[in-house]
């Protein structure tokens, strides 16, 4: 238990001092020792887990040590970047790249602070056994990541930031309801008294009130949904993941969007122990497929190479929800695809972050060849490419693939169909945009700010030990990953 | 206890949510909310059957102030700093946003009526079912139909109200820490959202929300 606590506090407290520290330096340490130490106490928990208590309301099952652990590594991974993006960020004004007028980035100590309340707030909703707790959680990372996005103080970041702020925030309040019908589905089964902890609802699934669950179920869909970015609810991700720096959408992307998804996981399981799958089954899979169908519309014509990997986000959001909603070794995918999504994504965004920083455009028209002007991050690109498309022998095919058997023991041929035709549409539009980037001579357009920093090792080694996972996780899955 | 104190409260955050609906400036609104507030903060009080529970009077105390003094006056010194227009601009105007009102009631009765309590569920009210539906529709009514990114915070404040009617009249066994880091989550989004409004406000000189549509595909 005293694990659990320290795993939650060690990161608040750290944050809290970076708030009120003025010495530059000490932030950068504390960022970088509250990261390691995190990630060593996540680590420690592989190998001695805590037996969950019933009652008790934080706690650890494979589940969310799986999301916990993906958080951790990716925090720490975004943390080593930070120290260098946050160097290069430093002088008092900068040029916006898109419209050319002058602005200025949010004070270091508020980034640095909210930044560690952020991973204390991931690591809340991934310890919850309580789903109230788990809400308090969900509602803490959108207050703690909307001054995130808004870094870089212009115009078009507090668009980005007000969209997240109050779509997200409207969004988790219907979780909120949903959470009430959940108490109130399950005080028929006790004398009145309701505790939303997962594990007694799991015990006494049977005399869950079953209208009330499902309604449950659609709210947490919707609610939890809106912060996961499946359409039609996903208006406010483009823009945020997109606007946002580059450390901070790969976390959004690739931590965030799991915790969400972790909210609806635990109710659609309850469901399905309540005996009303057939009920959460159908709306997950409905959900994934149309999350799918806009990202391959979105990504077809995308302009902005930010925002095309948000739109994969919603696409890879879309997978998970649809490999739960088919069940069987679906659940398994999902979880498996979640992982391998969230390294994925992650190291793109931060390789999209060194791109962004040499050609001084989001403008996927006006970068060419970056294997000539950037050489390990023109690689990273192409096998990041490779690897959010699902070809092997990257984990996300093996993920993928397992989806689509899911699909095929059902029965379901269409879905099946669908899934794979989508899936083409999207490594084709991709392609489209990824390969010239990577490829042929640079344009002049980005020529006055190119090589201003070559390639230092914090700007590539965390990108390359993110994929170098991804690949890892294709070529072997390990037995505990099986146990989830 | 008494029921008919706890039906009172709730008529009366129903007539706030009419009244805010048919509201044309952003200070009344404002305090309208602000009233809501302090009326909900009353209801922990009567709802319990077993007299006064100390977890109640903790939920009670702090909705109170938060809801009832505190946000007003955040929201009114952050609506101060940014000298935004008096005026609501809504997208629908006071008097059909009334009437919509109107109807979104008797839409609530309908559901209400709709939905089969599970036995054992102590129920404060017949009427806390429709007013909390009601309360929740007149905030995400506010929120999409008024331009002023303030009068979206008030909308996303009744939102909340009518989601907090709700669990403390079916759902009011959630223990103490629950609630209190609800209500922490929602001091903090209100304190967020002030501060982004304040930021809007000097960044584009108005805080019409219309008018933020730079990001597009």
């Amino acid at each position: 238990m005293s694990v659990l606590l320290a795993l939650i506090l060690t990161p608040a407290v750290a944050g809290c001092i970076a708030f009120a520290w003025s010495s530059r330096g000490g932030r950068r340490a504390i960022l970088l020792l509250a990261a390691a130490s995190h990630l060593a106490l996540t680590l420690w928990l592989w190998f001695q887990r805590p037996v969950v208590a019933s009652q008790s309301w934080l706690g650890v099952d494979a589940m969310g040590l799986l999301f916990l652990t993906v958080a951790s590594v990716l925090f720490f991974a975004a943390a080593v970047y930070s120290l260098g993006y946050l160097h290069d960020e430093q002088q008092s004004s900068h040029v916006d790249i898109e419209e050319g007028f002058l602005f200025i980035n949010e004070p270091e100590a508020v980034f640095v602070g909210c930044l560690l309340l952020f991973l204390a707030s991931m690591t809340l909703v991934t310890l919850s056994q309580h789903f109230g707790l788990l809400w308090v959680g969900v509602e803490a990372t959108t207050l703690a990541t909307a001054p995130l996005i808004y870094f870089h103080r212009h115009h078009r970041s507090l668009e980005a930031t007000w969209k997240y702020l109050l779509i997200c925030s409207v969004g988790i309040a219907l979780a909120l309801l949903g959470n009430f019908l959940l108490a109130v589905a399950a005080s028929s089964s006790r004398s009145g008294h309701a505790a939303l902890i997962v594990l007694c609802l799991q015990q006494q699934a049977s005399h869950l009130h079953g209208p009330w669950l499902r309604a449950a179920f659609l709210f947490f869909l919707v609610g939890y949904g809106t912060k996961m970015g499946l359409a039609p609810l996903h208006t406010w991700l483009p823009d945020a993941h997109s606007e946002s720096p580059s450390p901070v959408s790969a976390l959004l992307s690739g931590a965030l969007l799991n915790c969400a998804f972790l909210g609806i996981l635990r109710l659609h399981q309850l469901c399905v122990a309540a005996g009303q799958g057939d009920f959460s089954q159908p709306l997950l899979i409905l959900f994934g497929l149309a999350s799918m169908l806009v990202a391959s519309v979105f990504l077809l014509r995308q302009a902005d190479f930010k925002r095309m990997l948000a739109y994969s986000s919603v696409e890879h959001m879309g997978i998970l929800a649809l490999g739960v909603g088919l069940g069987g070794v679906g659940v398994f995918g999902a979880l498996l695809h979640a992982v391998n999504h969230s390294l994925t994504k992650a190291a793109l965004f931060l390789v999209a972050g060194n791109i962004l920083a040499a050609y001084a455009t989001k403008s996927t028209s006006d970068v060419r060849g970056i294997r000539r002007v950037l050489p390990a991050t023109g690689i990273l690109w192409l096998a990041g490419f490779l690897a959010i498309t699902g070809s092997p022998p990257f984990g996300t095919f093996l993920s993928e693939f397992t989806i689509l058997k899911a699909a095929l023991d059902q029965q379901h041929a269409v879905v099946a169909v669908l899934y794979l035709v989508l899936l083409g549409l999207i490594f084709i539009g991709m392609a489209n945009l990824v390969l010239p980037m990577t490829q042929g001579e640079a344009l002049n357009k980005g020529q006055p700010h190119e090589r201003k920093r070559g390639e230092p090792l914090w700007s590539i080694a965390p990108a390359a030990v993110l994929l170098a996972l991804t690949l890892t996780l294709g070529l072997w899955v390990p037995d505990w990953l099986g146990g989830t | 206890m008494p029921s008919s104190v706890s039906e009172l409260i709730l008529v009366a955050v129903m007539l706030t949510n009419l009244a805010l609906l048919g509201m044309g400036r952003l200070r009344s609104s404002i305090r309208m909310v602000g009233l809501q507030g302090m009326t909900l903060g009353v209801l922990p009080l009567c709802v319990s059957s077993q007299g006064l529970m100390w977890p109640l009077v903790v939920i009670a105390v702090g909705s109170f102030a938060l809801k009832g003094l505190v946000f007003p006056w955040w929201l009114t010194r952050t609506w101060r700093a940014t000298n935004a227009q008096a005026e609501v601009a809504p997208i629908v105007g006071p008097s059909a946003s009334t009437a919509l009102g109107a109807a979104l009631i008797a839409f609530s009765f309908w559901i209400g009526s709709r939905f089969q309590l599970p036995p054992n569920v102590p129920v404060v009210s017949r009427l806390a079912m429709p007013v909390a539906v009601a309360t929740l529709l007149s905030g995400l009514f506010v929120i999409v139909t008024r331009r002023q990114a303030l009068m979206q915070v008030l909308g996303y404040l009744v939102l909340e109200n009518g989601i907090f009617v709700f669990g403390l009249a079916l759902a009011h066994e959630e223990p103490l820490l629950v609630e209190m880091g609800i209500l922490l989550d929602v001091f903090v989004a209100v304190f967020v959202m002030g501060i982004a409004v304040f930021h809007i406000a000097r960044e584009f000189d108005h805080i019409d929300v219309e008018r933020l549509t730079e990001l597009r595909d």
